[in-house]
């Protein structure tokens, strides 16, 4: 695929499912699709200072009939598992993008726990799950798990893995 | 600080002169009970979880009502838990908004166990310094009045932190269904279609 198209093209589908509020604690892996909402005039981009604020502020916006999507990276899923309570119990739509850490070609031993346990902690919590390994799956990844998060009111993730995005070598940014 | 606020009188009178459309966002514990106590509405929504949120509750809700003012009362255990929120609101502020924190340097639901509000820690320095530009402290009885119009009108974000009584009073309780205090909120906000069939 051509220079961030899968990037352009969950940003356009993030758009079409009218989502206009979105917030993140930024990952590389999310850095092009966050410049994007911050160059639209129509999108209100939110930075955490931690990721549980997002999971609170897209529960409020779905009460106020806001459409919201949070970024994150695995490693930010474990700040959010007790604020999932309150979508969980209320029956409120929430949407996650999470970058994976901690598999494919890691190098950094400190993201694999939480890496690994992203999917269970997120099962455990009742959200539904949906993984995209080529670029071509993304976009429609998004759109689709954004139709069963607003339209069945489900709390879903969309997981990006490292195999997707590349991992980084850190004995190269030590040169 | 004299502590002479008591809760229950002082958030009836706040809710008994509330503008027709605001929102209230109540946060865990007692401040749940005394939103309650004051008498339910469908504009109330009642937080009996997910601890440290009330503050970005009320931030989402004033990002999706952008006309309609929006009241998160809470108290001092939440919000030491989620004193990001500060910052993060300071940041991309909503004129809607309003905080009201009930301080009573207690660990209220779980055994009064003292809070860092109870040692050196002030809130709304915190919130000062996050970049909040409307804080108040209030600690007395004629002030605790005069914060109708801030909380109700002043341009936000604002946040007023209320040196309160800690006192054991019975709860009130709330119904407890997430789903139906969510589509109660909705449906009286939205109109019922629009609230359940996206």
């Amino acid at each position: 695929m051509k220079d961030f198209e899968w990037q352009k093209a969950t940003f356009s589908a993030l758009r079409r499912q009218g989502i206009d509020l979105v917030c993140h604690v930024p990952d590389a892996g999310h850095a092009k699709v966050i410049q994007m909402c911050e160059a639209d005039n129509e999108v209100d981009c939110i930075t955490c200072t931690s990721e549980e604020e997002g999971i609170h502020m897209l529960s409020g916006a779905w009460l106020g009939d806001r459409k919201g999507a949070m970024l994150l990276q695995s490693s930010g899923v474990g700040n959010i598992i007790n604020a999932l309570a309150m979508p969980n119990t209320c029956h409120i739509p929430i949407l996650i993008i999470v970058t994976m850490r901690g598999e494919y070609g890691e190098f950094n031993p400190w993201q694999v726990p939480m890496g690994q346990g992203t999917p269970a902690c997120l099962e455990a919590m009742g959200m539904r799950l949906h993984r995209a390994e080529e670029p071509e799956q993304v976009a429609p990844a998004v759109e689709n798990m954004a139709r069963l998060a607003f339209d069945s009111q489900q709390m879903c993730a969309i997981l990006l893995s490292q195999k997707l995005l590349g991992a980084k070598d850190f004995r190269e940014l030590a040169k | 600080m004299t502590n002479e606020i008591s809760r229950r009188p002082f958030v009836k009178s706040l809710l008994d002169a509330r503008p027709d459309s605001l929102a209230v966002v109540a946060g865990l514990g007692s401040p749940c009970w005394d939103v309650a106590a004051a008498g339910d509405h469908e504009y109330n929504m009642y937080v009996w979880g997910a601890m440290g949120g009330a503050a970005m509750i009320g931030y989402g809700l004033a990002q999706a009502q952008k006309k309609r003012r929006i009241l998160v009362i809470t108290g001092d255990g939440e919000m030491l838990m989620g004193m990001g929120a500060f910052s993060t609101i300071a940041w991309k502020p909503t004129p809607n908004l309003a905080i009201l924190v009930l301080d009573n340097n207690r660990f209220g639901e779980t055994g009064a166990q003292l809070t860092h509000t109870s040692g050196p820690t002030d809130l709304a320095a915190i919130a000062e310094a996050s970049g909040i530009k409307s804080v108040r402290t209030v600690d007395n009885l004629e002030e605790a009045e005069g914060l109708k119009s801030f909380l109700f009108d002043e341009p936000g974000p604002v946040v007023a932190i209320a040196k309160i009584k800690y006192e054991k009073l019975k709860f009130v309780l709330p119904s407890s269904s997430g789903s139906y205090l969510k589509d109660r909120f909705r449906t009286s906000l939205l109109g019922t279609e629009k609230a359940t069939l996206p």
